[in-house]
């Protein structure tokens, strides 16, 4: 049943084509005021779409005149460190849950699931008062501890559904060998399970990349915020927004979270899709 | 006697010290395994979820315990204009939004179940919207949207749609609608992956049946797309309906909730109150708003999670 190039292009390009523009029009737009010189930014007679005299000013200004450049070091550095406890922490917890079957692990896995739900929104004011309490506000510390509240969830059951597809045969032939189970883990759970840690890492510095709720309400002095966190409140002064430098602030954030990602797209595809149909 | 010669030649467990062997024994392990991270998320998911209960039955201030009020802030939001337009707010995004991230998400996941040049590269793409932070695309949104300089103001303007420009976050329904429209744009991706994951999972003799039977294109997407994909369609639904729900960062990035109030939700009001105005009792209060909703979603999603086993 060939359909002809007409059916083909109401049914399939036409839609493929506006849904590309709907999604990546934003992403056009940072691309574009990032590198429009303001004297085309502001000028209402130029046709806004495009830029003839590209300029790297607002990255500039970025550098230079603003907390940038720490931010991005603190970002960078909340995520690697979070990502890493929350990944350790949830292998071992996933392994646990779907290798060793403990008794009442079926319920905990359920449990570890459930977390996964209760949004930030619920948490960030009890939390608050507890980062109080530990005087930890205004210290990056705060985020490296409340940030796993939300990856290990996550990446357990990333990885709870990842054991679940690797067999159980070569575990088992090692144990009659006379491994020992942590040999066994070492040995052959680990270089078996990588994709899978691979792509729970990837998602883990994604999140915490993102996120911005406990970045707001624990973090006050310029120099410490985040990259979300930051644009926003010190690239808008009073009522002048810095278009540009915003746009530029907003492109730079985004970029090594699409980059880390075009690594891993497949990865991410299916374990996104893989984790939703467990 | 021949027990005893029996254990002699079986000396391996009795000699291993306790250590090894509490590394063979299962529950013990995995006891030990899942020890960091249930100490971690009791400690720092569950007991501040039950203090946030706490919290809301007091009238606690930032930096000060309060007294136990009972439901005394609850008593006083139902009561208060500002959170019943919230409530109306938090409604009215939830259901708008969602119902077009699923048509949407739908329909881009039927396209991008065709075989196509740059399939691989074009599905990846489509995902960005639900990859890169929030709140940075939601300033991209906010500049899309500024009243002097805004890009679909302008491009209005000069097809002589409109004679000036719009006002997108200036007026209330404008405001809703723009909104909207973001959350739209975040989400789309993450129901049209996960719908396309359910359709890879038909198999194609069953459209091939079809197609010879006769079936048209609507009533093999009705009668056999349909109810293969519903189960996974719902779960994404209400994972999607938690976020939307509980959302904060795009109402609070592009709108702060204004103008008149008009896209606070119960996010942004929480945000509000417990740290801007250091009420935490009341903030508190307002955030349990979405617990309700949070308990149906998650009882359904598990309904549906478990059917597919």
């Amino acid at each position: 049943m060939r359909e002809s190039f007409l059916t083909r292009t109401i049914t399939f390009y036409i839609p493929l084509g506006a849904f590309l523009v709907f999604l990546l029009f934003p992403f056009y737009w940072m691309l574009v005021t990032t590198f429009k010189p303001n004297a085309d930014l502001y000028n209402p007679h130029l046709n806004p779409f495009w830029t003839w005299h590209p300029t790297l000013d607002h990255i500039r200004f970025l550098f230079t005149q603003s907390h940038y450049p720490s931010w991005l070091w603190n970002t960078t550095w909340v995520a690697i460190v979070s990502t890493l406890i929350s990944v350790i922490v949830s292998l071992l917890a996933a392994y646990a849950i779907q290798r060793l079957r403990f008794p009442g692990s079926g319920t905990l896995g359920v449990s570890i699931f459930l977390t996964y739900l209760v949004p930030p929104i619920i948490l960030f004011i009890p939390l608050a008062d507890i980062i109080f309490h530990l005087r930890l506000f205004d210290n990056l510390w705060a985020l490296v501890l409340t940030y796993p509240t939300f990856l290990i969830p996550f990446c357990t059951w990333l990885l709870m559904g990842y054991f679940r597809s690797i067999p159980h045969d070569m575990e088992e032939s090692a144990r009659i060998d006379g491994a020992n189970r942590l040999a066994v883990l070492w040995k052959i759970v680990l270089p078996l399970s990588l994709p899978g840690i691979f792509s729970s890492t990837v998602f883990a510095f994604t999140l915490s990349w993102n996120e911005y709720l406990y970045a707001l309400v624990f973090i006050t002095s310029p120099e410490k915020l985040t990259v979300p966190v930051g644009s926003i409140i010190e690239l808008v002064t009073g009522d002048v927004y810095h278009w540009g430098p915003l746009m530029a602030a907003a492109l730079l954030g985004s970029v090594p979270v699409a980059l880390m990602y075009s690594f891993f797209a497949e990865h991410y595809v299916s374990a996104l899709s893989g984790a939703l149909k467990d | 006697m021949n027990a005893v010669k029996a254990e002699a030649v079986l000396p391996r467990p009795a000699r291993r010290a306790p250590l090894a062997r509490l590394l063979e024994d299962r529950t013990a392990l995995g006891l030990l395994f899942v020890a960091p991270a249930v100490l971690i998320l009791a400690v720092l998911l569950a007991y501040p979820f039950l203090l946030g209960i706490y919290l809301s039955m007091t009238n606690a201030i930032i930096g000060r315990g309060g007294d136990f009020i009972g439901l005394g802030n609850y008593l006083s939001l139902l009561g208060d204009p500002l959170f019943r337009l919230t409530t109306f707010n938090t409604f009215l995004y939830t259901i708008v939004a969602c119902t077009f991230k699923l048509v949407l998400g739908m329909a881009l996941a039927i396209v991008l179940n065709r075989e196509f040049l740059f399939k691989r590269f074009i599905r990846a793409i489509v995902l960005l919207p639900y990859i890169v932070p929030t709140v940075l695309s939601a300033i991209s949104f906010w500049w899309i949207y500024d009243p002097t300089f805004g890009i679909i103001s302008w491009t209005l303007r000069h097809l002589g749609l409109v004679a000036h420009n719009i006002d997108f976050l200036g007026d209330p329904a404008l405001a809703r609608l723009a909104l909207i429209i973001a959350n739209i744009w975040r989400g789309v991706p993450f129901y049209a992956i996960g719908l396309l994951a359910a359709l890879q999972t038909i198999s194609p003799s069953l459209y091939e049946a079809a197609a010879i039977d006769g079936g048209g294109r609507w009533a093999i997407f009705r009668h056999i797309t349909m109810p293969l994909v519903t189960p996974l369609t719902i779960v994404i639904t209400m994972f999607s309906l938690i976020w939307t729900f509980a959302d904060f960062q795009l109402p609070w990035v592009i709108t702060r909730g204004g103008p008149n109030n008009a896209t606070h939700l119960y996010g942004t009001l929480a945000f509000q109150r417990a740290i801007q105005g250091g009420h935490l009792g009341e903030g508190a209060a307002v955030a349990m708003a979405i617990f309700p909703v949070l308990v149906v979603c998650v009882l359904v999603s598990f309904r549906n999670l478990r059917r597919e086993d």
